[in-house]
């Protein structure tokens, strides 16, 4: 809640309601509390009153219990990042109490189950606090049982009051959540909430109420990245999968299980990650591009076909959820380290395309993008994104579904003749020929990964390795060159320039805003095409004294991180310096501010 | 907002496809397809070795059972025998080490028009793909994988392989194999396989049959097919070639081939054992559950566009 935002409360209204144009809340307890089910409300509840939100959640890797946190940031503006500080920390017991107040700003308010937190006195000066017995009153509410199941929603209605919210739309939110479920059910949602709206807060002097957000002209979808990925898909048109489970990936093969048999598709789990790979290849040669996907774990697994995919030039998409790595690493935290694996996972030279979305609604245009690209350069096309884009909730446009949805059923005419590897094609780019297509020269193509022919027989012949070497090099060259230069956020020119990809986009360009509005010259870039990189960065690059590449993984041996790695052997440029961390949780705004000036300052 | 870098356009059907307009001959007209035809590279393989006689063989299968080209879907993993894909004419796929039946079941489920052929051999079906075995045969995807088996490593020149008999001396066993050997039959019986079978090189019109009721089997048919490695295991199967004086006992009428006890006790008898169908059951397959999944879902949203069906989800997101 930025100061400047408080407005005079109008004369003869209560005066008791600031005008906000944004609040970030913190939800802190256990793992089977519900608390993303708050989240999740307070969410939809945003995108239906045009407002933006964007979440961030941490659960912990067990299967039940452990501390948990969600957080949701509502504006009436832009939404860039989760937000670096709360101005609202509901927590539920005491670890949630003393872990996260920290994570509030000075003056800010503490929404407290005086049932289980008992208050610490130094900390009441800094925040207000208020106590509620929200497990006993839960219990009081929906009566008898004994148990305190709905003290998410009765919290929910604290928050409803507190900020104002529209109750109607929250109760249509829980009708359509609950409605199909046994009636108790929403009955028992409706007493918590209204119990919780209800209660008298007299301890906290005033409540909130959000500026209208701008109009969006539409309406707004509110998905998770890994929905929004998950549908992507499927507008693409492709219609069969393999996967086998892993977290943070496991979401996205459930539903194309559960949704692509409407479509006339399937999606099999499988035996094993690699078998996975295989079957989605199978299915690619079968003549539409299917998909499979993992995290790093899984990624590491299916390494040698995608290489195979790569040589035998078949189209595949393969969806990489980054986790906290190496190995089993931090199963339910973010990094972003699989940019190394991802462009150069495979033994000898396979070269492939990398694509990274940079949030929720960014995922869903990138798997039609991906399934466009590996149709058109035959090639597999890994999407990187992240347990952060994964699992947090944003508003966004709904997309033209009709004019979005293709169909890439496969073609089987006849062709009067066809060579898999013809090495006379422009710019190396040849397409696969589905089986069951017939040829009129009674000649037919072998797909393989042995070096092979025009026609895909093997052949040791050094002459055609290297012109096959080179074609499937330059089709992705060719690629490069269709791939849209990256646009700045912020000024052409100026001191520090800030490179990023994936999901660092939001918090970076927050930091840039933050930077200019006390009169330092930053902008940045943020990098959706990983492999290859789109041409003209370099003049991008020309017009700063800096060029700071942020992301989540460790500067490595030699004090660059897997991107600026990259930027540093293709532009050899020495002013290309990163700023690295690896703590398992997304950017904070002011955490790439204050690295980027201390950076900045000793260079 | 998003941007695209490249459209929703349906990509058109140029590229190196040669699009010179071909009306071909409607299958009614078409004659069956001879060896001229259906071969194309000729084999690697070493003179004398077993691999031949399959290969003869189904082009034979293709023959008799008037397959197309187009529909002629041969799919291997890394081996020897794995070659096999360069030397039939037709739609093939030569895929990584191990991993032919996870590939040819994404064919398989995606394509139902096409019956896939997989080969390969011992080593890649029961060690590097052990677990695709075990996994294709119990989901019981409709395809036929027939291996090959030399019970040694050939191309990397006289390993140990998985079924490779105890004290075969091999480069990485030079005093004798001491792991017990696979037995591929039980393997497949146990793993859920609702086609067994067993041959062997040596007896053409065996082999032959053999692929045949496999083709027609809807399900998973695996064919263990002895098949000697004149070079690194020679004589191997002596003892169930009758003109060298073995036995190549075929199983009786009298068995039950339906009788799972019956096949296992059947897989166990000693060297050289039984040749024929050991096992075949009626089950559903994996194609046929996806299919009836995907009816059930269609009949809910018939008549809509899919995009319509993808609205309807994101109704429910506003």
């Amino acid at each position: 809640m930025s100061a400047a935002a408080e407005a005079p409360a109008q004369p003869g209204s209560q005066s008791r309601v600031t005008k906000i144009n944004e609040a970030i809340i913190r939800i802190a307890g256990n793992s089977q509390d519900g608390i993303q089910a708050i989240g999740g409300f307070l969410a939809r509840l945003a995108g239906r009153s045009e407002q933006e939100v964007m979440t961030f959640m941490t659960i912990p890797s067990t299967i039940s219990g452990g501390p948990s946190i969600f957080q949701v940031r509502i504006g009436s503006g832009e939404v860039l990042s989760a937000g670096d500080e709360a101005d609202m920390l509901l927590c539920f017991y005491q670890h949630s109490y003393e872990d996260h107040i920290k994570s509030l700003k000075l003056g800010g308010i503490v929404l407290y189950d005086a049932d289980h937190v008992t208050p610490k006195p130094e900390w009441q000066e800094n925040y207000r606090h208020v106590g509620v017995n929200i497990s006993s009153l839960t219990v009081e509410a929906i009566g008898g049982t004994g148990r305190d199941k709905g003290k998410n929603i009765y919290s929910l209605g604290l928050l409803a009051k507190i900020y104002d919210l529209d109750v109607a739309k929250l109760k249509k939110l829980f009708t359509e959540r609950f409605g199909g479920k046994d009636a108790s059910v929403l009955n028992n949602a409706n007493a918590c909430f209204d119990a919780g709206y209800n209660h008298s807060l007299e301890n906290l002097l005033k409540s909130y109420q959000f500026y209208a957000g701008a109009d969006k002209g539409g309406h707004q979808v509110v998905m998770n990245g890994n929905e929004a990925l998950a549908y992507g898909l499927i507008a693409a048109g492709i219609r069969f999968g393999a996967g086998y489970p892993i977290t943070p990936w496991s979401d996205i093969m459930e539903l194309l299980r559960k949704e692509l048999p409407k479509y006339g598709g399937s999606f099999i789990q499988c035996e094993d990650e690699i078998a996975s790979v295989s079957m989605a290849i199978g299915a690619s040669w079968g003549g539409r591009v299917a998909v499979t996907g993992s995290s790093g774990p899984g990624i590491s697994l299916k390494s040698e076909a995608i290489g195979w995919a790569s040589m035998a030039e078949m189209p595949l998409i393969v969806v990489d959820v980054q986790r906290g790595g190496p190995s089993t690493g931090m199963p339910t935290n973010v990094e972003q380290s699989d940019l190394n694996i991802a462009t150069f996972g495979g033994h000898g030279d396979s070269p492939r395309v990398v694509l990274a979305p940079s949030g929720v609604e960014d995922c869903f245009y990138t798997a039609i993008e991906a399934v466009n690209i590996a149709r058109k350069y035959s090639t597999p096309v890994i999407i990187l994104t992240d347990q952060g884009i994964a699992t947090r909730i944003e508003a966004f446009p709904e997309p033209k579904l009709e004019q979005v949805c293709q169909d890439i059923s496969p073609d089987l005419t006849p062709v009067a003749d066809h060579k898999p590897y013809d090495l006379n094609a422009p710019d190396g780019v040849t397409r696969h020929l589905a089986p069951g297509t017939r040829v009129a020269s009674g000649k037919y193509p072998v797909v393989t990964g042995l070096e092979h022919d025009e026609m895909g027989h093997p052949t040791g012949s050094p002459k055609v390795h290297l012109s096959m070497i080179a074609k499937r090099r330059n089709k992705l060259r060719k690629l490069a060159w269709e791939l849209p230069t990256p646009k700045t956020y912020g000024p052409d020119e100026g001191h520090i320039l800030l490179v990023g990809w994936g999901s660092t986009e939001g918090p970076m360009r927050e930091a840039v805003d933050r930077a200019r509005a006390v009169g330092d010259a930053f902008s940045c870039i943020n990098l959706k095409h990983i492999n290859p990189l789109p041409n003209g960065l370099e003049k991008i690059f020309k017009g700063f004294h800096h060029v700071f590449v942020v992301e989540l993984n460790d500067e490595g041996l030699y004090g660059y991180g897997q991107l600026a790695s990259v930027l540093r052997a293709r532009y050899t440029d020495p002013k290309i310096q990163g700023i690295n961390k690896v703590d398992g949780l997304t950017w904070k705004v002011k955490e790439i501010l204050d690295r980027a000036r201390t950076l900045a300052s000793t260079k | 907002m998003s941007s695209l870098a490249f459209p929703f356009a349906t990509l058109p059907r140029t590229g190196n496809l040669n699009l010179t307009p071909v009306v071909p001959l409607p299958d009614s007209d078409r004659k069956p397809l001879t060896k001229k035809e259906t071969s194309a590279d000729h084999p690697t393989w070493c003179p004398g070795c077993g691999d031949f006689s399959v290969l003869a063989l189904y082009f034979k299968l293709i023959e008799r059972r008037k397959l197309w080209h187009e529909k002629i879907t041969t799919v291997a993993g890394i081996g020897c025998s794995s070659r096999f894909p360069y030397f039939v004419q037709g739609h093939g796929a030569h895929f990584i080490h191990g991993r032919a039946l996870p590939y040819a079941s994404g064919v398989s489920i995606s394509r139902p028009d096409l019956h896939v052929f997989v080969f390969g051999g011992d080593g890649d079906a029961f060690s590097i793909g052990g677990n695709h075995f075990t996994h294709t045969a119990r989901k019981n995807v409709k395809l036929t994988y027939v291996v090959m088996d030399n019970q040694v490593y050939g191309l990397t020149k006289n390993q140990t392989s998985p079924t490779s008999p105890l004290g075969y001396k091999s480069k990485t066993d030079a005093w004798g194999s001491t792991d017990r050997p696979i037995n591929p039959v039980k393997q497949a019986i146990a793993a859920g396989a609702t086609f067994v079978a067993r041959t062997s090189a040596m007896s053409p019109n065996h082999v032959l049959a053999m692929m045949e009721a496999a083709m027609d089997h809807d399900g998973f048919s695996f064919i263990q097919c002895l098949s000697e490695c004149v070079e690194f295991f020679p004589g191997a199967f002596d003892g169930a070639i009758p003109r060298k004086g073995g036995v190549f006992n075929e199983i009786s009428k009298g068995h039950d081939v339906t009788d799972e006890y019956a096949a296992y006790k059947l897989a166990d008898v000693a060297w050289p054992g039984q040749f024929g169908i050991f096992y075949k059951a009626n089950r559903p397959t994996k194609n046929a559950n996806e299919a009836k999944i995907i009816a059930d879902h269609r009949a809910k949203v018939q008549g809509m566009a899919d995009w319509q069906i993808l609205q309807k989800n994101f109704d429910r997101m506003k």
